[in-house]
């Protein structure tokens, strides 16, 4: 068990791995670190047990998270996160567990994983956190990447359309669905946090920077002026339903963006079990 | 019903007596994708599992079932999964990753005709070679292969058995004409056939390594949910299972991955042997054309020709030594299989100088039969 | 390692065997009828029994086949190499089949559905009829050829059979599945004292 600590760096290094991992593969001013520092408190406030949480990823950037986390952590093969996790899940439901993806791993190479995990809204947190671009093998286009913009793969401008990984989500079926920013943190936390407690599948698409490749190819900056433009573009859902559609334009949303009651996998797989124990005893 | 003769025996189909084994191995999970000829497998356990305390799911495709069979070994389940050729050849990225993670599973491949969507109702043994080399990189594979419904059922226990021991997938390598036969077999009872369960820690949570190289070459396995907290990777990694770029440590893991399973060889390999004592010929085969082989053999007995049949019960790793002892009288052999020659290298490799090699292959979709193979006999020993 | 003795083994060449096909159209009930034979002989006589059957493409809808081997010891080949008995419900069947059986090997027909027969020597029985008009449901045709099959072939005991044909009859259907079975026996004691 967990011995509670009170603050700042005592709460993150509490769920850190001392031992050789650091420091992280990521480069400076990455959004990664500042999704796992909220991932770190979202979980502390939730008090989980740290033996009782599963963190599973795929390949990529953002995939390399688990390996710093002091959780029972999987890191698997390219798109395939969700597959992992479904099979912890379902042998072992009391688990909590939560897959830290990209938008290459989960929406192209794990596309099909994606809309089924959503469709059979099995009790798994999704952490999308999304940079446009594939910054582990040095910046080629994902299906995120904004039509005109440049990538290695891209170099006269991306002439293919892009997945809403929030609508794509809800058509699927999952029963939360939420986008946060890494320059918003605290919303962030808190939309992390609830997407844990939700009982069923939970998408959290985390609008974050790779300055080293996107911001750079397509001249926006470092981090700090990314992370800027996140905070002038984004619109909180509930300023978004007050606002006509026109005033939208070049912004995105954020926050709690759908959420539904649903039967959830594990506990629907629970009942027939139970009914057939049922009619096993009546015989 | 009464049953007068074998005891408790009963009519089962090869496919449905894999799901018996794989029961009586104590599988807690099945997760699959449906193929032909496999899908009674998969239809089998949908029915089983609830009913015995399992979970049972139908993924969205066979890289994501043999994705969830990883996942819910990492979370303490002994696990399966059930293809054919295309949905084998769809695995082996992650049957990689278990080679990589040393995470226990097993591979129910029911082959059938390839390449592609190749014959999907059609018998083959075209996957011998893909189940050694299948998933790139260096590892040692295990894969075995039943003959009869009965050696279904055992096959797929001791495939459970090899899994847990060493720590690595395991395939069992059976076909659509075993897959679909129905034959007699008595169900063995509990404590009859061994179970092997899977070596646990018994140190300190901050003492555990998950790829702890030890003496015994394969390390415990913690489950998540019982305090390790370790981390599983593909990526080449430490004993902790960080991952690693150091020299030392990669060369350390490779070899794990090989000495683990090759140390033990000889307690993983399985032949049968019939009318071999004072054979000068004999036929090598696996599979349901080892039962025209023995037929074949029995009918050239009758010729007074001095043939015997080696069955392989375990294809890899590849029983070198054995056969070896098991040539040393023999003049001629003659490897009988469904494809166009790949076990027939293998023997080429392991056969004494004084041994000639044929190859017998059939790669048209239908059974090997034993007028056939006794006609190949005839033919060699002129 | 499971080591068989050369010699004892040198011999044993299966005389024994005995293989029965059951062919026709899908439908008919003949990989089921194969299945309950196989169950007869295998659970009930307590003899070795492996059942076969065509599957794919050609299973569905037109031909279907069901093949059984039998044998007081283990049965190596589980495929049929020369048939001792084909009963052909179809002529298709029966033109495809005829050509596999042993010499002396028994032929059994249904003679509504089959009229141009190979042979001369031939049991011919108009089982789906029978099963329309004296059991008043077409669809336990394969329990009366059963029957016919056990009668002629003398490879499962009657007791046996019946058990197992009753084990998978669908509820409320056992009355007629054994009156069925019983005039399959019937018919073919009568057609062979008339042989």
């Amino acid at each position: 068990m967990m011995e509670k600590i009170a603050h700042g760096s005592d709460v993150t290094h509490h769920y850190l791995r001392p031992k050789k991992k650091f420091p992280n593969v990521w480069c400076a001013g990455c959004g990664n670190g500042i999704v796992m520092g909220a991932l770190i408190r979202s979980i502390d406030r939730l008090d989980l047990d740290k033996d009782n949480v599963a963190v599973v990823s795929g390949i990529g950037c953002s995939s390399r998270m688990p390996v710093y986390l002091d959780f029972n952590t999987l890191h698997t093969t390219h798109g395939r996160a969700l597959a992992f996790a479904t099979g912890v899940k379902i042998a072992k439901p009391n688990l909590t567990v939560i897959v830290i993806t990209g938008d290459g791993d989960a929406l192209a190479i794990g596309g099909n994983h994606f809309i089924h995990t959503c469709r059979r809204n099995i009790n798994i947190t999704t952490i999308l956190i999304d940079n446009r671009i594939y910054g582990m093998t040095g910046g080629q286009f994902a299906p995120t990447t904004p039509g005109g913009s440049f990538a290695t793969t891209a170099p006269y401008g991306n002439y293919e359309k892009q997945f809403d990984v929030v609508k794509l989500a809800i058509g699927a079926g999952a029963s939360y669905v939420a986008r946060g920013t890494v320059y918003h943190v605290q919303q962030l936390e808190k939309l992390i946090e609830a997407g844990i407690k939700k009982k069923g599948f939970s998408v959290v698409d985390v609008v974050s920077n790779c300055h080293t490749y996107y911001g750079r190819f397509n001249k926006e900056g470092d981090a700090v002026e990314m992370l800027s433009w996140m905070k002038k573009h984004a619109m909180p859902i509930e300023a978004v339903r007050k606002i006509p559609p026109e005033k939208m334009k070049g912004k995105f949303v954020t926050g709690l963006i759908h959420e539904h009651d649903a039967t959830e996998f594990t506990h629907e797989y629970q009942m027939m079990v139970d009914r057939l124990a049922q009619k096993e005893a009546e015989k | 019903m009464k049953r007068s003769g074998i005891g408790k025996a009963r009519l089962l189909q090869g496919n449905e007596a894999c799901v018996r084994g794989a029961l009586y191995a104590g599988v807690e999970f099945f997760a699959g994708y449906p193929i032909t000829p496999s899908t009674e497998v998969a239809e089998a356990m949908a029915r089983e599992l609830p009913r015995n305390g399992g979970k049972f799911i139908q993924m969205e495709d066979e890289i994501a079932s043999i994705a969830a069979v990883i996942g819910a070994s990492n979370a303490g389940c002994k696990a399966m999964t059930a293809t054919s050729g295309p949905g084998y050849s769809l695995m082996q990225e992650n049957i990689g990753y278990a080679y990589m993670t040393e995470t226990p599973c097993v591979i129910i491949n029911v082959q059938r005709g390839g390449p592609s969507t190749g014959l999907p109702t059609k018998i083959a043994q075209s996957d011998t070679m893909q189940a050694r080399w299948g998933t790139h990189g260096d590892y040692t594979a295990i894969a075995v292969a039943p003959s009869t419904v009965k050696e279904c059922f055992e096959e797929t226990v001791r495939a459970f058995n090899l899994s847990e021991r060493f720590r690595t997938p395991v395939t069992v390598l059976s076909d659509e004409v075993l897959g679909h036969m129905r034959e007699m077999m008595v169900i063995p009872e509990k404590g009859e056939l061994e179970v092997t369960e899977r070596h646990k820690p018994d140190v300190p949570h901050e003492w555990y390594k998950h790829f702890e190289i030890s003496p015994s070459f394969v390390s415990p396995m913690a489950s998540f949910g019982e305090g390790y907290r370790y981390n599983v990777t593909g990526l080449t990694h430490d004993e902790d299972g960080f991952p690693t770029a150091n020299p030392i440590e990669i060369k350390n893991k490779m070899e794990k991955l090989r000495f683990k399973i090759e140390r033990f060889a000889d307690e993983i390999h399985k032949i049968r042997m019939d009318m071999m004592d004072d054979a000068h010929f004999t036929v090598v085969s696996y599979g349901s054309v080892s039962r025209a082989a023995r037929q074949a053999v029995t009918m050239a007995r009758e010729r007074r020709i001095k043939v015997g049949a080696i069955q392989l019960r375990t294809i890899w790793p590849f029983p070198d030594m054995k056969l070896r002892e098991m040539f040393a009288g023999v003049r001629k052999v003659i490897v009988a299989e469904l494809n166009m020659g790949q076990l027939v290298n293998e023997i080429k490799r392991v056969a004494p100088r004084h041994t000639e090699v044929f190859s017998l292959a059939r790669y048209d979709g239908e059974v090997m039969t034993p007028h056939q193979i006794l006609e190949k006999i005839r033919e060699v020993i002129k | 390692m499971t080591a068989a003795n050369g010699k004892k083994h040198g011999k044993k060449e299966q005389t024994d065997r005995y293989e029965i096909r059951l062919s026709g159209s899908g439908g008919q009930g003949l990989i089921l009828a194969g299945v309950i034979l196989a169950t007869a002989i295998g659970v009930g006589d307590g003899k070795n029994a492996v059942q076969t059957q065509s599957y794919g493409p050609e299973a569905r809808g037109g031909a279907s086949r069901a093949d059984v081997v039998v044998s007081e010891q283990e049965i190596y080949y589980p495929k049929t190499m020369k048939l001792d008995l084909l009963l052909a419900l179809t002529q298709e069947a029966c033109d495809r089949y005829y050509p596999d059986m042993k010499e002396g090997g028994i032929l059994v027909i249904d003679t509504s559905l089959v009229t141009q027969v190979p042979t001369k020597k031939y049991y011919g029985f108009p089982f789906v009829r029978l099963a329309r008009e004296e059991i008043g449901h077409a669809m336990v045709a394969n329990v009366i050829a059963l029957g016919a099959i056990a009668e002629l072939a003398g490879i499962v005991t009657k007791e046996s059979l019946k058990e197992a044909v009753l084990e998978r009859a669908p509820r409320g259907t056992e009355e007629k599945n054994e009156k069925a079975l019983e005039l399959g026996f019937k018919i073919a004691r009568e057609a062979k004292r008339k042989a």
